[in-house]
């Protein structure tokens, strides 16, 4: 069983069993333009809800993004390097960020679910 | 989002209705890009063409004397010929950069024709206007349009709409007309490419812009696009590259004095400018990895030393890779000189690279 909450800054988490994934939702892809750069956290660093986790680039800039929850990186998209424009084409699949272990469930519990989020996007 | 102090051009309807994204750029609000997206705008400029509105900067024409012009640049302004445009900096009694310009000399016409930067134009005509007292006047044009037409098919799509418009050569200029309106249209750009400047009345600009966007070369591209093709041809972008803090020659743009003006050092600060020995000079960068160096990045030796900072930074489209200008301390500007750039706390290996970092491609009159 996965469950997928979104931010208000515009990233996704799925949580699978232990592990989460995480990346930015087709609306940051839209709005960020063609990603040309992904920089993606080390691996085994800790990260906390809504501290930097990532940069991306697009042709015009730099944007942060940030973890949706605290937890251990556990793995970087190593597709991102090579192929940013994933971020692009399948955000919310084979353009994911990083994975997280030892995912704080409290974090996640806050965040929005899908029909949240859609009504928050409505609203922007 | 829109703010009602700023100002929009003759074609701000036209954005609209194409998709544009409109921004606040230099008080105007202005499309940083369209549905296309910055990278296939760049792309399809270099390959095709693409139309520019570029209204927000500040044209205008110089009546009485106009070579007094050269109280206020070191460009050779007395020694320009009929139908020529020539690029010009405006300076400030130190030598330093106020701002960097066109002007042209319309077969036929005493006046000089000027488009100067939209961010500067309010100052740049008043301080021409007030350090050419006397012996030349001012009027600015802010109300008329100014498309730019740029690419390899540009000359063709616009051929349909101007006959006879190829013929002119780059740095020419003309009056003449497109799709039926009077037009002054010049032979240049700022994107490295073949293309054409096209100044309009105000009320013909809709019009001829659409006739353009109808030839099936030519798409619109926003102001995103037009950063990074001319970052990638090496040109300044005044208020980032070059501003009043800097000179000519710190700036490597002393091709732009005239080889009289050189000789005789007559222009603001000449003695000190023609001297040399300055301690900064502005270079091209070319980061060794994939990360792009945005404007403000530290730039460091390869001992840590911080040496100078970048001033336009980004990824370039046609280059597929990041690329950088930037002010760095003189003994490292040789091209191939291995530097760093410090983005985000790290040190990134990169390289002092010549410019352009694509090559130009202008029509420039056969020998």
């Amino acid at each position: 069983m996965s469950e997928v909450r979104y931010t208000d800054q515009h990233e996704w988490i799925r949580l699978d069993g232990d592990e989460a994934t995480v990346g930015i939702t087709k609306y940051a892809a839209e709005s960020l333009g063609d990603v040309v750069f992904v920089e993606l956290p080390p691996l085994a660093k800790t990260v906390t809800a809504g501290g930097e986790a990532a940069v991306v680039e697009s042709v015009k800039a730099a944007s942060d993004i940030y973890s949706p929850a605290g937890g251990t990186v556990s793995a970087a998209n190593p597709d991102l390097e090579a192929a940013p424009s994933k971020v692009n084409e399948d955000p919310e699949g084979a353009g994911w960020f990083f994975k997280l272990k030892s995912v704080n469930t409290d974090d996640f519990a806050k965040l929005m679910d899908a029909a949240a989020y859609a009504k928050f996007v409505e609203s922007l | 989002m829109t703010d009602e102090n700023l100002r929009r051009t003759p074609l701000y309807a036209l954005h609209l209705e194409l998709g544009g994204k409109m921004v606040p750029f230099a008080g105007y609000e202005m499309p940083v890009q369209y549905p296309a997206g910055v990278l296939k705008e760049h792309l399809h400029t270099r390959e095709k063409a693409g139309l520019f509105d570029v209204s927000h900067m500040g044209q205008g024409f110089l009546a009485g004397d106009t070579a007094a012009l050269e109280r206020v640049t070191p460009a050779d302004v007395a020694g320009l010929k009929d139908g020529m445009q020539r690029y010009g900096l405006l300076l400030g009694d130190q030598g330093t950069i106020l701002d960097d310009f066109m002007f042209s000399r319309l077969a036929g016409e005493p006046d000089l024709y000027l488009v100067v930067n939209a961010g500067t134009k309010e100052a740049d005509f008043d301080y021409i206007g007030a350090k050419l007292k006397g012996a030349a006047a001012i009027t600015p044009r802010f109300d008329r349009a100014l498309l730019a037409l740029q690419g390899p098919a540009a000359a063709a799509a616009l051929e349909r709409h101007s006959p006879g418009i190829s013929d002119l050569t780059f740095m020419q200029v003309k009056r003449t007309t497109v799709a039926g309106a009077p037009a002054i249209i010049s032979r240049t750009g700022y994107t490295g490419e073949d293309g054409f400047e096209i100044s309009v009345e105000a009320a013909d600009a809709d019009r001829v812009a659409r006739a353009l966007l109808a030839e099936p070369e030519v798409l619109p591209i926003g102001l995103g696009a037009r950063d990074s093709l001319r970052l990638e041809a090496g040109l300044c972008l005044y208020g980032h590259d070059i501003d009043d803090t800097v000179n000519p020659a710190e700036a490597g743009l002393m091709w732009s004095i005239g080889k009289r003006r050189k000789d005789a050092r007559d222009f603001p600060a000449g003695e000190k400018i023609m001297a040399g020995g300055f301690a900064k000079k502005l270079v091209g960068i070319r980061p060794d990895g994939r990360a792009p160096a945005r404007e403000g990045t530290e730039i460091a030796d390869k001992s840590g030393k911080v040496i100078g900072k970048v001033t336009s930074g980004g990824f370039g489209p046609s280059l597929n890779a990041p690329l950088a200008m930037g002010y760095v301390e003189t003994a490292f500007a040789a091209a191939g000189t291995p530097i760093d750039l410090l983005v985000r706390g790290k040190a990134l290996p990169a390289t002092v690279s010549s410019m352009p970092f694509v090559p130009h491609n202008y029509r420039r009159p056969q020998k």
